[in-house]
C-alpha cells in the first residue's frame, strides 16, 4: 500500500512539475520578439543602442584550449573597444557540439542577446536550428560552410584567409631550411618538413598546402610529410605524430591541431617548429620560429557594429591580412634564420598588392601535371558533389565563394602518411 | 590503565533501526554542512559571496522556463540510463557498460535515420529506429551476460571494454557518414526533412522524452517490486545458491536481465539521437553511463528515489555551468562545489548505517 502511494505521489510530482513548466512557456515565445523590437527602435541612435545591445558568445572549450582562448581574447577585446560593459556580453564556455549548443544559443537569446557567436565547426547545425527559431536575432558562426546555401538572412559564416598567414609561416620555414642546408646539416634533397594535421578536411588540406608552397617559394627542393590525428585536441597523439615525423627524417615541424603536443615534442628533440593559434615561445624558446593565427576581433567588431546600425551582415565574411584578421606573431630571432622578418614583410606586401597568389597554378602540380581547372565542393552536401570552378586567372580562388577553405587538391611534393581520418 | 588504552577512542558500530525521520535528519544535516563547507571554499578561493553563488546555481537550473525544460530533459536521460543499470545492479552484476550500450543504441538509431531517411513514412521509420536501438543495446548487454553465465567471465571488465568497442564503432561510422568530407562530424541528420525526428508535443521540445522516462520509471518500479522476474533478480543478487535451490535458472536470469538493461540503455541513446541531438558522436553519451552508477547506488536501487538523485546531480551540473558563465570562473570551480556536496551526501550514508561512540570514561582520563 505504502509503495502504491509513493508511486502515485511521484507521478503527481512529475506531472505538476511539467504543468508548471508548461504554464510559463507561453510567455517565453514573446520575449525574444520584444527584444528585437527594442533593438530595432534603438538602432537609429547609435549611442543609445550601444547601451542596450547584448552579445552572446559560445565556446567549445574554455581558456585552457589555445583555439578557444584565441576567440575569447578577441571577443573581449572587441566588446571592450566598442565600449560594452561587462553585463552586455555573455560567455558560455565548454559547450559541446550537440543539442547543448542549441540550448545555449536559445538561452542567450532569452537573456536578451541580439547577436550570438559560436566558435566551433560542429556547432553549425545547432546554430542554424536556433537561427530558424529566432529570425530577429543574428547568429554568426566561425569556420562553418552552410550559410551561403541555407537561405537564412540571420545566419552567417566567417573565416579568414589564414592560408595567406600559413604561406608566410611557410616562407619562414623555408628560410630556416635554407640556413640549415648552408650550414651543412643536410643536403638540399634531404630538406623534408613534417606536418601534424587533425582531419583530412579541406580546412587542413588548404592549410598545409599553403604552408608547403610558402616554404617551396624560397627552398625549391623541399618535400613534406603529413600525418593526421583524428582529433582537434589530443596532446598525446599530436606529440607522438611529431615524434614519428622527426624519426622519419623531417627537419622542421608545423601543425594544425590545438594542443601543445607537437611544439613540445619539437623542443625536446631540438627540431624547429612553426606554430599555429599563437606564440609557443614560452614553452619552446629554442625551437619556436613564428606562428600564424586568425585575429577574430575585427570580425566581432564589424558584426556588432552592423547590428547596432541595423545593417545587413553578408552570409560569408572572410577576414584578410589587410583588415588585421590574419596575423603573424613576432619572429623568434633565436630560432629563425637571419633576415626572416624582412623577407616576411616583403612577401606580405606581395600578397597585399596581388602580385603573389598563394595557390598560383604555376607553382605546383598534381600527379605531374599543372592544374588548369578544378571543380571544388563549395556547397556542402552528403555526397561531396563538386560544384564550383575555382581555378581562373592562373590561380585557385580560395575563400572567395564561401569563407571556409575548400582547397582540397593533393599536390606533388607532399606525401600523406595516413588518411584514416 | 593499559587495558583501557587498548580500547579505541572512537567506536564504530552498526545502528539499530532508526526512526523514520532519522535518515532524513542526517541527510539534511549533511546538505547544510556541505553548503557551509562550499561557502568557506568559495570565499577563500574566489572572494565571491557564497549566497550569490547558491542563488546563481538555482537560476542556472530554474531561472527561465527554458532552463527548467533543459533541466528536466537532462534528468530524463540520466534517469533513463540509471533505471537501465539498476536491475543488473540488484542482481549484483556490475554493468558499467551503460555508456557503450547507449552509444550503440544511438548508432543504430542514426544508421536508420541516414539510410532509411527518405524511404519510409515517419511513424514506420521511428518504429524501426526504436527497435534497432533496443536490439543493439540489448545485444551489447547480452554479450557479457552470456559469457558470464557460460564461463563466469568478469562482467566489470567485460562491460567496460565493450564501451571502447562501441566508441570505436561510432568513430568509424562518423567517418563513413561525415559531412563535409574529412570533417569528422556528421552534423544534424535530415535537418531539412526532419525524417526520423521524434515528434514534438505542442511547443514543448523535450516533453515527449520526459513523459517516456516518467512512464518508464513507474514501470521499472512495478517490475522490480511487483513482478516475478523482479523477485528472481533480487534472489539471484542475494545468493545465487539460494536461487538455484529454489529452482531459478540463474544463467537465464542473468542474460535476460542484461538484455533488458542494455536495451533500456539503447532506449536512452535513441531518445538522445532521435529526440534531441539528431546526430551521433563518440561523446554524445557524455559520461552519463557512469554517472548513472552513482544515481542508482545513491537511490538504493529504488526507481522512485532515483528521480531525486538524478535531479540532484543534474541540478548541480546545470548550476555549475551557470556559475562559470555569471562569475567568469572556470568550470572546474563548479565541479569543486559539486564534488564537496556529493562528498557530504555520500558520507552521510555512513552515518545512517553506523554510529560513532566515544570510549567510555575517555573524559575521565583526560
Amino acid at each position: 500500500m505504502k509503495k502504491i502511494i509513493a508511486l502515485v505521489l511521484s507521478l503527481v510530482l512529475c506531472l505538476s512539475l511539467l504543468t508548471a513548466c508548461g504554464g510559463d512557456s507561453a510567455a517565453e515565445t514573446t520575449a525574444p520578439a520584444q527584444n528585437a523590437q527594442t533593438e530595432g527602435e534603438a538602432a537609429p541612435a547609435e549611442t543609445a543602442a550601444a547601451a542596450d545591445i547584448k552579445v552572446g558568445f559560445i565556446f567549445l572549450h574554455d581558456e585552457n584550449s589555445t583555439y578557444d582562448l584565441n576567440f575569447m581574447n578577441a571577443a573581449e577585446e572587441a566588446c571592450k573597444s566598442l565600449g560594452l560593459t561587462e553585463d552586455q556580453y555573455i560567455f558560455r564556455t565548454n559547450i559541446p557540439e550537440g543539442q547543448e549548443c542549441y540550448d545555449a544559443a536559445c538561452e542567450l537569446v532569452d537573456a536578451g542577446c541580439t547577436v550570438v557567436f559560436a566558435d566551433s565547426f560542429g556547432h553549425e547545425d545547432y546554430m542554424i536550428q536556433a537561427a530558424k527559431e529566432f529570425p530577429e536575432v543574428q547568429f554568426c558562426h566561425a569556420t562553418g560552410t552552410k550559410a551561403h546555401t541555407q537561405g537564412l538572412s540571420n545566419y552567417h559564416n566567417a573565416f579568414a584567409s589564414i592560408y595567406e598567414g600559413r604561406y608566410l609561416a611557410g616562407v619562414a620555414a623555408g628560410l630556416k631550411l635554407n640556413e640549415m642546408i648552408e650550414a651543412g646539416e643536410f643536403t638540399a634533397e634531404e630538406a623534408k618538413m613534417g606536418y601534424v594535421g587533425a582531419f583530412t578536411y579541406a580546412e587542413v588540406i588548404s592549410g598545409y598546402t599553403s604552408f608547403y608552397l610558402g616554404a617551396k617559394s624560397v627552398c625549391p627542393t623541399v618535400t613534406m610529410e603529413v600525418t593526421f590525428t583524428g582529433s582537434w585536441y589530443d596532446e598525446t597523439a599530436e606529440k607522438e605524430a611529431a615524434n614519428k615525423l622527426i624519426s622519419n627524417g623531417c627537419k622542421l615541424i608545423s601543425q594544425h591541431a590545438d594542443s601543445m603536443g607537437a611544439p613540445t615534442a619539437c623542443e625536446t628533440a631540438g627540431v624547429p617548429n612553426v606554430s599555429y593559434n599563437g606564440s609557443t615561445i614560452a614553452a619552446c624558446p629554442n625551437t619556436f620560429i613564428v606562428s600564424s593565427r586568425i585575429n577574430w576581433a575585427p570580425y566581432y567588431t564589424y558584426v556588432i557594429n552592423a547590428v547596432l546600425a541595423g545593417e545587413e551582415i553578408p552570409a560569408d565574411y572572410t577576414g584578410t591580412i589587410a583588415d588585421g584578421s590574419v596575423v603573424l606573431t613576432e619572429v623568434n630571432e633565436a630560432a629563425a634564420a637571419a633576415g626572416t622578418a624582412e623577407k616576411l614583410e616583403e612577401v606580405k606586401a606581395g600578397l597585399l598588392d596581388g602580385s603573389i597568389h598563394v595557390f598560383d597554378t604555376t607553382t605546383f602540380t598534381v600527379e605531374g601535371a599543372p592544374v588548369e581547372s578544378y571543380l571544388a565542393d563549395v556547397d556542402t552536401d552528403p555526397d561531396y558533389t563538386p560544384d564550383t570552378e575555382a581555378v581562373s586567372d592562373g590561380y585557385f580562388h580560395e575563400s572567395e565563394f564561401r569563407s571556409a577553405p575548400y582547397f582540397d587538391l593533393k599536390i606533388d611534393g607532399i606525401s600523406l602518411l595516413d588518411t584514416a581520418f | 590503565m593499559s587495558k583501557q588504552n587498548n580500547a579505541p577512542l572512537i567506536q564504530i558500530s552498526k545502528r539499530r533501526e532508526l526512526p523514520w525521520y532519522g535518515p532524513i535528519a542526517i541527510r539534511a544535516a549533511a546538505i547544510v554542512l556541505a553548503l557551509a563547507a562550499c561557502a568557506v571554499v568559495t570565499t577563500a578561493f574566489t572572494g565571491e559571496n557564497p549566497l550569490e553563488i547558491y542563488h546563481t546555481m538555482w537560476t542556472g537550473a530554474f531561472g527561465t522556463p527554458r532552463k527548467t525544460w533543459i533541466l528536466f530533459q537532462n534528468i530524463a536521460i540520466l534517469l533513463c540510463v540509471s533505471l537501465a543499470v539498476t536491475p543488473a545492479f540488484i542482481m549484483r552484476f556490475w554493468n558499467i557498460g551503460a555508456e557503450g550500450q547507449m552509444l550503440i543504441g544511438g548508432l543504430a538509431t542514426a544508421a536508420c535515420m541516414i539510410l532509411l531517411g527518405d524511404k519510409l513514412p515517419n511513424p514506420v521509420l521511428i518504429g524501426i529506429m526504436l527497435l534497432a536501438a533496443l536490439a543493439a543495446g540489448g545485444l551489447w548487454g547480452a554479450i557479457p551476460a552470456v559469457c558470464k553465465a557460460r564461463w563466469n567471465t568478469n562482467e566489470t571488465l567485460f562491460t567496460l571494454m565493450m564501451n571502447y568497442v562501441a566508441t570505436q564503432l561510432v568513430a568509424f561510422f562518423v567517418i563513413v557518414w561525415e559531412v563535409p568530407k574529412g570533417a569528422g562530424k556528421i552534423g544534424i541528420i535530415n535537418q531539412t526533412t526532419e525524417a526520423g525526428w521524434l515528434p514534438q508535443i505542442g511547443s514543448y521540445k523535450y516533453l515527449l522524452n520526459i513523459l517516456i522516462v516518467a512512464v518508464l520509471t513507474a514501470a521499472m518500479y512495478v517490475y522490480l517490486t511487483r513482478s516475478k522476474q523482479g523477485y528472481e533478480i533480487a534472489v539471484v543478487g542475494q545468493s545465487q545458491r539460494t536461487a538455484r535451490y529454489v529452482g531459478i535458472k540463474v544463467g537465464r536470469v542473468i542474460v535476460r536481465t542484461m538484455i533488458l538493461s542494455g536495451a533500456l540503455c539503447g532506449l536512452a541513446g535513441f531518445l538522445l539521437v532521435a529526440g534531441t541531438d539528431h546526430t551521433i558522436t563518440t561523446t554524445i553519451a557524455g559520461g552519463r553511463g557512469f554517472t548513472a552508477v552513482m544515481v542508482s547506488w545513491l537511490a538504493n536501487f529504488n526507481p522512485i528515489n532515483m528521480i531525486l538523485t538524478s535531479f540532484l546531480l543534474v541540478f548541480l551540473e546545470r548550476g555549475a555551468g551557470e556559475i562559470a558563465t555569471n562569475f567568469g570562473l572556470n568550470h572546474s570551480f563548479g565541479d569543486i562545489i559539486t564534488g564537496i556536496i556529493l562528498f557530504f551526501i555520500i558520507g552521510s550514508e555512513f552515518f545512517i548505517r553506523y554510529q560513532l561512540r566515544l570510549r567510555k570514561n575517555a573524559g575521565k582520563e583526560a
